[in-house]
């Protein structure tokens, strides 16, 4: 059997049933193969689209997405999507075609040397030298990007390794000396943890990203309400816990709630789950600590302990399994603190805040249209955003009732990512809407997939926040920069709507309050992809927010 | 406080291994001192023994990435109270006079170091042992003017 035979019974036999992909010189044999596979290929117009198709595609599924590109070139625009998807641990294992191995190292026509780039951006890759080598390369990638610490995985495959035929043994499991991701949590850090939240008197739970790939929502909902104490989610971690929850104050840090950043400040003990306690989740790592609070960390990444911070209580292990096994020592401890006066705190800062927002005024506003669209989705909508004013606007303003329905790029911020991330997701969830959250700038760079979205059948809704101008950086050049505008204004083009009608997608551009909910509602009866833009005032500034490299105190709230 | 850490690992003997052990390294902006790597007792394991300045928790946190490498078999730190650890060092001296000739022979015995090469111009010694030891020796030797310097860096085993 050839090389490139085995890899798609190899792909079948991980009943992989889509891949993202463009096809290119090296990697014709395995292309030629698909022909006659029963597997979906969906075809990209960039292949940075087809990492971000294959990462949507897996965080919604929490299965590894595919993405296939030739060599070279082909390789070298995933790096982006790759980067993303290592940065926000997800599972992807892309497949790129190479010159043959007697080219390897001879700068040979489209040849680069992706595995030393893709190195310090994948969670692992390899470069199968033999067609034999090839059912258990598969298999490794499958398994290494799917367990532990999820994410992206690179085979890099030499066009004779695909031509070239071999016998083939498939193995049904495989074990890897370095890699043991099963690890069980230790009893006893969980009965300290367990002992520490019982007695303190003001505890707060900080839920990461993690809770939302070990869809372990529903534990951690029990382990909060059981210990009554409020739970803020970190950016990635957006919607593990319902944001409608009594017990919710949202987002911290950079894109945050300012009563969870005023809270978190006010806590003497934090469980933080599955979160790697990044800048942006935070603020100034010293002033974090400054406060005297003691933090229990479980994450089942032991590199993730005391990266950052240093940490009084770890707990390394799955954080389901983690969080289960915490609910039943308290259950049985079952003495807690009386916690009346600490929840009558966070009511008070949570009425201050959420009183000053004034939605009052006729005037379309990115706040009023992302409260607005909440009401008019279902709740069961999968959400992903741009970057930038937006992505902070979404953080802010849109709740997400559903656990594990709200997706962005958090680790690299990805301009880019939530257009072709939505069309991974609608592939995963066919069933329920999926919407991307958009500026006109980030829209820009990945528009292209629009002809994807059409031509394949697999239709979202795109809302831009269109202010014409790269909003986030204009913001920071109006706040610190002393209004020296220079290389933000994207002079609205192209125009959003004649470019989606360009590729068959249907555009609106919305003037009021009301046209923007009836182009929501016409958007979710519409079986082709809907772009609608809707312009806002170019000078409109996110707030409040946390300025990188500050301490969440000192967050700007106007 | 900074101090000299050796830590040992054992890797799959692979290609690309000390590619992506050292590219993590620098990808998390931590220096290495020195590396040496050859093979083990088994034939498709590599020992890699890697020697830092680092204070405790850098050390901790270098250690957990280095095992999370997929390639890293097994991470430890060798505690070198309790280790052997030696360094190899080659180094030319100019040694043209008669007298410089015989000096240089006699520290490199008192070193238990041994002279591998001699022409009309240089005189080249092997030395091994820890590197404090071969740092005392360069110390010693370099008036008579070095030519040519080239260390192993360390590598090492627990005792017992
Ligand atoms: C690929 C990429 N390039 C540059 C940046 C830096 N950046 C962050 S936000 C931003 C502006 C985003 O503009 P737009 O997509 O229009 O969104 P807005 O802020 O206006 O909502 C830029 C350029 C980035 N995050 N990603």
């Amino acid at each position: 059997m050839s090389g490139a035979k085995a890899l798609i019974k190899a792909l079948k036999r991980e009943k992989v049933e889509v891949i993202f992909g463009l096809p290119g010189g090296a990697i014709m044999r395995v292309y030629d193969e698909l022909y006659d596979a029963d597997i979906r290929h969906i075809l990209v117009r960039h292949e940075q689209s087809a990492a971000h198709m294959a990462d949507g595609y897996a965080r919604v599924s929490r299965r590894a997405g595919v993405c296939m590109t030739t060599s070279g070139p082909g390789a070298t625009n995933l790096v982006t999507g790759l980067a993303t998807a290592y940065m926000d641990s997800s599972p992807i294992v892309a497949i790129t075609g190479q010159v043959p191995t007697s080219m390897i190292g001879k700068d040979a026509f489209q040849e680069t040397d992706i595995i030393g780039i893709s190195t310090p951006i994948t969670k692992y890759n390899m470069q199968p030298r033999d067609p034999s080598e090839i059912p258990l390369t598969v298999k490794k990638a499958f398994y290494i990007a799917t367990t532990g610490r999820p994410g992206p995985v690179l085979i890099d495959l030499p066009k004779d390794v695909q031509d070239k035929t071999a016998d083939m043994v498939f193995p049904d499991s495989v074990k890897i000396r370095g890699y043991n991701p099963d690890v069980q949590p230790d009893p006893s850090a969980i009965a300290k943890a367990a002992d520490m939240l019982l007695s303190a008197e003001r505890p707060m739970i900080m839920s990461g990203g993690g809770v939302i790939i070990a869809n372990a929502f529903q534990e951690l909902q029990a382990v909060a309400e059981f210990l009554q104490a409020p739970v803020v989610t970190t950016f990635k971690g957006k919607g593990s816990f319902p944001e409608n929850h009594p017990l919710s104050l949202g987002p911290v840090g950079m894109h945050g709630h300012p009563e969870a950043n005023k809270l978190i400040t006010e806590a003497d003990v934090l469980l933080a789950v599955a979160s790697r306690f990044s800048d942006r989740s935070v603020g100034r790592f010293d002033d974090f600590i400054a406060t005297g609070i003691k933090i229990i960390h479980a994450d089942i990444d032991p590199s993730e302990i005391e990266k950052n911070l240093p940490v009084h209580i770890p707990i390394i292990g799955d954080v389901k399994v983690i969080l289960t096994e915490l609910l039943k020592v308290l259950i049985k401890k079952a003495i807690k603190k009386d916690r009346t006066k600490w929840l009558e705190r966070v009511e008070e800062v949570k009425q201050q805040f959420r009183n000053r927002q004034d939605l009052g005024s006729k005037e379309i506003t990115a706040p009023k249209i992302l409260k607005k669209l909440r009401e008019l989705l279902p709740i069961d909508t999968i959400v992903t955003t741009e970057v930038g004013q937006n992505q902070m606007w979404a953080s802010l303003h849109f709740d997400v009732i559903k656990p594990g329905t709200f997706f962005s790029s958090t680790g690299l911020g990805t301009m880019g990512f939530g257009f072709p991330a939505a069309i991974g997701a609608k592939v995963a969830c066919p069933n329920v809407p999926v919407v991307d959250i958009a500026g006109d700038g980030s829209f820009g760079m990945t528009a292209n997939s629009l002809a994807t979205s059409v031509l394949e059948k697999i239709p979202v809704i795109v809302v831009i926040l269109n202010n014409s101008v790269l909003g986030m950086v204009a913001q920071w050049q109006r706040m610190f920069y002393n209004r020296r505008m220079i290389a933000v204004d994207l002079h609205n083009v192209p125009d959003m709507v004649k470019l989606a009608e360009a590729y068959g997608a249907q555009g609106i551009r919305v003037q009021s309050m009301d046209e923007f909910s009836k182009a929501v509602r016409l958007a979710l009866k519409s079986d082709v992809t809907t772009v609608i833009d809707v312009p806002i005032s170019p000078e409109e500034n996110v707030f409040p927010f946390v300025v990188p490299g500050s301490a969440l105190k000192d967050m700007v709230l106007a | 406080m900074n101090k000299m850490r050796i830590i040992s690992t054992i890797v799959e003997n692979k290609p690309g291994v000390l590619y992506k052990v050292s590219n993590m390294f620098r990808a998390r902006g931590f220096n290495i001192d020195s590396i040496t790597v050859g093979t083990t007792e088994k034939t498709d394991l590599s020992r890699m023994t890697i020697v830092i300045n680092a204070d405790e928790p850098t050390l901790k946190q270098l250690v957990k990435q280095l095992a999370k490498l997929i390639d890293v078999v097994h991470v430890d730190v060798i505690d070198p109270q309790n280790a052997i650890y030696r360094e190899l060092a080659l180094i030319k001296l100019n040694a043209i006079e008669t007298k410089s000739r015989l000096e240089i022979i006699s520290y490199a015995n008192v070193f238990d170091s041994k002279v591998v090469d001699v022409s009309t111009e240089h005189i080249t010694v092997e030395i091994t042992g820890t590197p404090e030891k071969i740092d005392a020796f360069i110390k010693i030797i370099s008036p008579f003017g070095i030519k040519e310097l080239a260390r192993t860096g360390v590598t090492a085993l627990t005792r017992g």
